[in-house]
């Protein structure tokens, strides 16, 4: 049994439905004038961020809030403390403070899973998003608006996304959040198709539970939800596409190609948006385009997360797998 | 906490102490103590603890309405997140937390939970009616008040009082969750 | 000096022999030799080796003294059974002129521990773009044959063919560390299906094979010999087979930990894996093996890369690359080579010896056992057991792979010229 959550692909689907269903309990205490739950009272949380994500942050933050906790933000951002020591250096730091918890966003891919198995420290280790390598509670807070809105807030309890079908479309080799997504909804039962150019795709992608194509048209009516990753224009200039044009035309999502996805599908962005790359104005402010509401569910879904991985005296959450060394 | 005590399996060689007919009597017995107590009932809400006390406060809301002729409001209150030994287990999944429409502020709370045991339980969902609301007065019915309390909580409506020993569990089933109605006492198992 | 009479061993894994050492050289080879005035070191069952010789070492001396030192470095390599190192020309300052790569043969000269042969790197600064003085390097007390930029690939074609061409005119040899840069950036691991589910940035095959290729051919053009470091592919055994098959120049040297691991063990996120070339796939492990059983690979090198715990001790992506390889470097051949039944022992010392004493024109190493030959001698007991512990390392750095694994043999007894390095596993 672990104390941590390091990668989407460590959930059981038992667990990742018992996220979701606490989850959407959290939720309703957002409904409330009070927003605050004592659950966490005396432990403290640290959110450790060595890549700057005020979003992200801001998130763990209300979420830990919300719960009572104290909550401790460390920001060391940029050139000042990139070097390694530096990471074991200020994990052992905090936790001498005695620090419950360590929610770690990095730079660097296995970062948080290096703090969680090194012995380094004893507290529970949160991924907020490490690398090209995973950012769990991202995908478990999709999956959490996939859920409401393609199943029901309410009939969604106790249920999975069997049969469901995703697409995500865009930058797949940079992205932590596919990554996460693929092994989430793939736990979850769902069809994940990855829609990009080749060169934006991983070399080894042929092992992972999902599709892949690179022609976005002929996916979308097939699509329940259309998931668009953000491209950043730097990749650009490493010859990953030629320019902004063409990959709009090619893996943008407008108004023309929304239209033809199925009545029901709805597009998802993890943010921040890049409005006239991946997506139009006109799609991103659509009522089909659940932006806004993903960042709400972020917060339900860190507070499940902290609640089940924090709340008791070990971890209501099993993981399928751990990795032994050898 | 009374939750732990009361959920635990009931050792085959308990005994029912309340039966289904009895369940019923004790519940009308409490309605028409409601009324009475709060002249007319017009501003109760009822809010059970889940699980068995929700079930328990819908019946209690269908009684009141047969004795007032008035709907009235009947929700549940779900204090895992308020308990005082949440750090002694794993975390449990949480129940719904259902607060009729019009809230609760100002009104007449009547909590409805099975068993009336140590006391903490409902120390708890005080705590969590708080967040929630302001009421003008809480109440509580128990079906079932075994004793042996550790903080100064009584409760304004009992089914039965039923002496126990700490050895004992008293187990509370009922025909929505377990499929019928009765109430079990038992030696506790032997570790 | 005093005699010595190594009794019972079998000398290149064959029958037992007795081996009479008299000062500096084996006196004699045969049964039942007299033991009168020596020292008797009683050898049954055990294996006994020509001194093993080390392509490819990183001493860190001067510059990254933290890490190793040519005493400490030359103390491994006793341990492990060497008699003579080539070290690493990618030190602080780099060895790329007369005065530094005398220092370093100097030094391993005064510890005595192991012969130290220093190689000289290939451009200036290893910047691949101005030839460092090769001739001079040559010419000095060092006597420098081997060139290599290694840690870096001299990647510009006009250069290494410069090279190539230059040092013919004292047998010299480029020692090419294979790896296609722009390919590399930000390379982190092998590419493949394990760097796609870790996110970190992949090491493609074809970025060494593309250089080994494009090596080989100007090798063949300007009639010159090349080596290849540390080949870690399938492919890149394909294109050296290939090339040998046409009669190139060319040597190729892998290194135990290629031999032996592959990349699924960097799901761990623990960076003594983290190595250049990256751990590969186990296909390539297993052409690996083969290459190096059927003569396609001619040697094993330890790429022994010695680094302090801070730099390992951290996340993945700011960790160092390398591992150190001296003291275990025979224990992982045995395992994958010996044990598999892919090479005779008589194999490992053409391999582990008298190869790459060839290659790199280490004068007085590499040679058979055999009266009237230098006495540097490797005893082995290849029926032992346990597991690597690197608190018992004599390098100053345990960045070692093979922490409380169980690997096979043990390296007994070194001699050095006559002179013993390591007795009962002990060094002297």
């Amino acid at each position: 049994m672990q104390r941590h959550l390091i990668s989407a692909a460590d959930l059981t689907r038992d667990d990742a439905v018992l996220i979701l269903d606490t989850a959407e309990e959290m939720a309703r205490v957002a409904d409330r004038p009070i927003k605050k739950l004592p659950t966490l009272r005396g432990r403290t949380v640290v959110n450790l961020f060595f890549e700057d994500s005020t979003r992200t942050r801001i998130s763990f933050e209300a979420a830990e809030k919300r719960l009572s906790a104290d909550v401790i933000n460390f920001t060391a951002k940029g050139s000042s403390v990139s070097k390694g020591e530096s990471l074991k250096d200020t994990a052992q730091t905090l936790e001498a403070m005695g620090v419950d918890a360590v929610v770690i966003r990095h730079g660097a891919s296995g970062a948080p899973y290096r703090l969680a198995n090194s012995g380094w420290i004893d507290a529970a280790v949160i991924n907020a998003g490490d690398g090209t390598h995973q950012h769990p509670t991202q995908a478990l807070l999709d999956a959490f608006t996939m859920r409401r809105r393609l199943v029901g807030r309410d009939a969604g309890i106790g249920q999975d996304l069997a049969g469901r079908r995703i697409t995500i479309v865009g930058d797949v080799l940079h992205s932590r959040v596919a990554r996460s997504n693929v092994d989430l909804l793939h736990t979850l039962g769902a069809e994940v198709t990855l829609v990009a150019p080749p060169t934006l795709v991983p070399v080894g992608v042929e092992t992972w539970p999902c599709e892949v194509s690179y022609d976005l048209d002929s996916v979308l009516p097939k699509s329940d939800a259309v998931m668009m990753l953000r491209v950043q224009r730097e990749r650009m200039n490493a010859a990953f596409f030629p320019t902004e044009r063409e990959y709009s035309r090619r893996y943008g999502l407008d108004g023309d190609r929304m239209a033809r996805m199925p009545e029901h599908a709805i597009v998802m962005h993890p943010g921040p948006m890049v409005r006239g790359m991946e997506i139009t104005a006109e799609v991103a402010d659509s009522e089909r385009c659940t932006v806004v509401e993903q960042v709400a569910n972020g917060v339900s879904i860190r507070m499940a997360v902290l609640y089940l991985l924090l709340g008791g005296n070990e971890p209501a959450v099993t993981h399928a797998r751990t990795i032994e060394e050898k | 906490m009374d939750k732990q005590d009361t959920s635990g399996i009931p050792a085959s060689d308990a005994r029912p102490v309340l039966e289904g007919p009895d369940i019923a009597r004790v519940l009308t017995r409490i309605a028409h103590e409601i009324v009475e107590r709060a002249k007319g009932a017009d501003d109760v809400v009822l809010l059970g603890i889940p699980t068995r006390g929700v079930f328990l406060a819908q019946r209690l809301a269908a009684k009141l309405e047969e004795i007032t002729g008035r709907k009235i409001p009947c929700g549940s209150l779900d204090i895992t997140m308020y308990r005082d030994d949440l750090r002694m287990h794993p975390p449990r999944a949480l129940a719904r937390t259902e607060i009729p429409g019009d809230g609760i502020d100002g009104r007449l709370v009547v909590l409805v939970d099975d068993v009336l045991f140590s006391g903490r339980t409902i120390r708890a969902a005080l705590d969590a009616l708080n967040d929630i609301g302001r009421p003008r007065a809480v109440q509580l019915a128990v079906l079932v008040d075994r004793g042996h309390r550790e903080l100064p909580i009584r409760a304004d409506y009992v089914g039965k009082n039923l002496p126990t020993s700490l050895r004992e569990t008293v187990k509370v089933l009922l025909a929505e969750e377990d499929g019928r109605d009765t109430v079990l006492l038992g030696a506790k198992p032997t570790q | 000096m005093s005699k010595i009479l190594i009794r019972g061993a079998k000398v290149l894994g064959g029958e037992p022999q007795d081996v009479l050492i008299d000062g500096e050289v084996v006196e004699a080879v045969g049964t039942g030799l007299s033991a009168e005035g020596a020292e008797v070191v009683e050898a049954a069952g055990k294996v006994l080796l020509p001194g093993l010789v080390d392509l490819h070492t990183h001493l860190r001396e001067p510059g990254r003294e933290d890490s190793e030192t040519v005493l400490t470095g030359t103390r491994a390599a006793a341990s492990g059974g060497y008699t003579a190192v080539f070290a690493m020309a990618n030190t602080f300052p780099v060895a790329d002129t007369a005065g530094v790569v005398e220092q370093v043969y100097r030094l391993g000269q005064e510890h005595g521990y192991c012969d130290v042969q220093p190689i000289g790197a290939v451009t200036v600064g290893l910047e691949g773009k101005k030839l460092a003085e090769l001739g001079a390097m040559h010419e000095s007390a060092a006597g420098v044959t081997v060139f290599s930029d290694d840690g870096k690939c001299v990647d510009d074609a006009v250069i290494m063919r410069r090279a190539l061409e230059y040092v013919k005119a004292f047998g010299g040899v480029v020692a090419q560390h294979a790896q296609e840069p722009r390919l590399t950036e930000g390379a982190q691991m092998n590419e493949g299906i394990v760097s796609a589910e870790l996110g970190l940035g992949g090491w493609p095959a074809v970025a060494e094979e593309s250089i080994i290729a494009r090596d080989v051919l100007l090798a063949e053009h300007v009639g010159s010999r090349v080596h290849i470091c540390h080949l870690s592919t399938a492919g890149s055994v394909e294109i050296v087979r290939w090339a040998k098959s046409r009669g190139i120049d060319v040597t190729a040297e892998v290194t135990p930990h290629h031999l032996l691991l592959t990349d699924e063990l960097v799901r761990t996120y623990n960076p003594v894996y983290k190595v250049n070339p990256p751990l590969r796939t186990e296909r390539d492990v297993f052409a690996l093996r083969e290459a190096l059983a059927d003569g396609t690979i001619d040697i094993v090198a330890t790429d022994h890369a010695p680094h302090p715990h801070e730099d390992k001790d951290c996340e993945w992506a700011a960790a160092a690359m390398g591992m150190v390889g001296l003291e275990t470097a025979l224990s992982v051949v045995q395992e994958t080579m010996v044990d598999t039944g892919l090479l005779t022992w008589a194999g490992v010392a053409e391999r582990m010896s008298f190869k790459p004493a060839e290659i790199g024109r280490a004068k007085g190493h590499g040679r058979p056992v055999s009266a009237g030959e230098p006495a540097n001698l490797t005893l082995v007991d290849t029926a032992y057991r346990g597991s690597v512990d690197p608190a018992g390392f004599a390098s100053r750095s345990r960045n070692t792979p093979y922490e409380g694994r169980e690997l096979p043999g043990r390296v007994t007894h070194t001699w050095l010229r006559g002179k013993a390095t390591l007795v009962d596993g002990k060094l002297t």
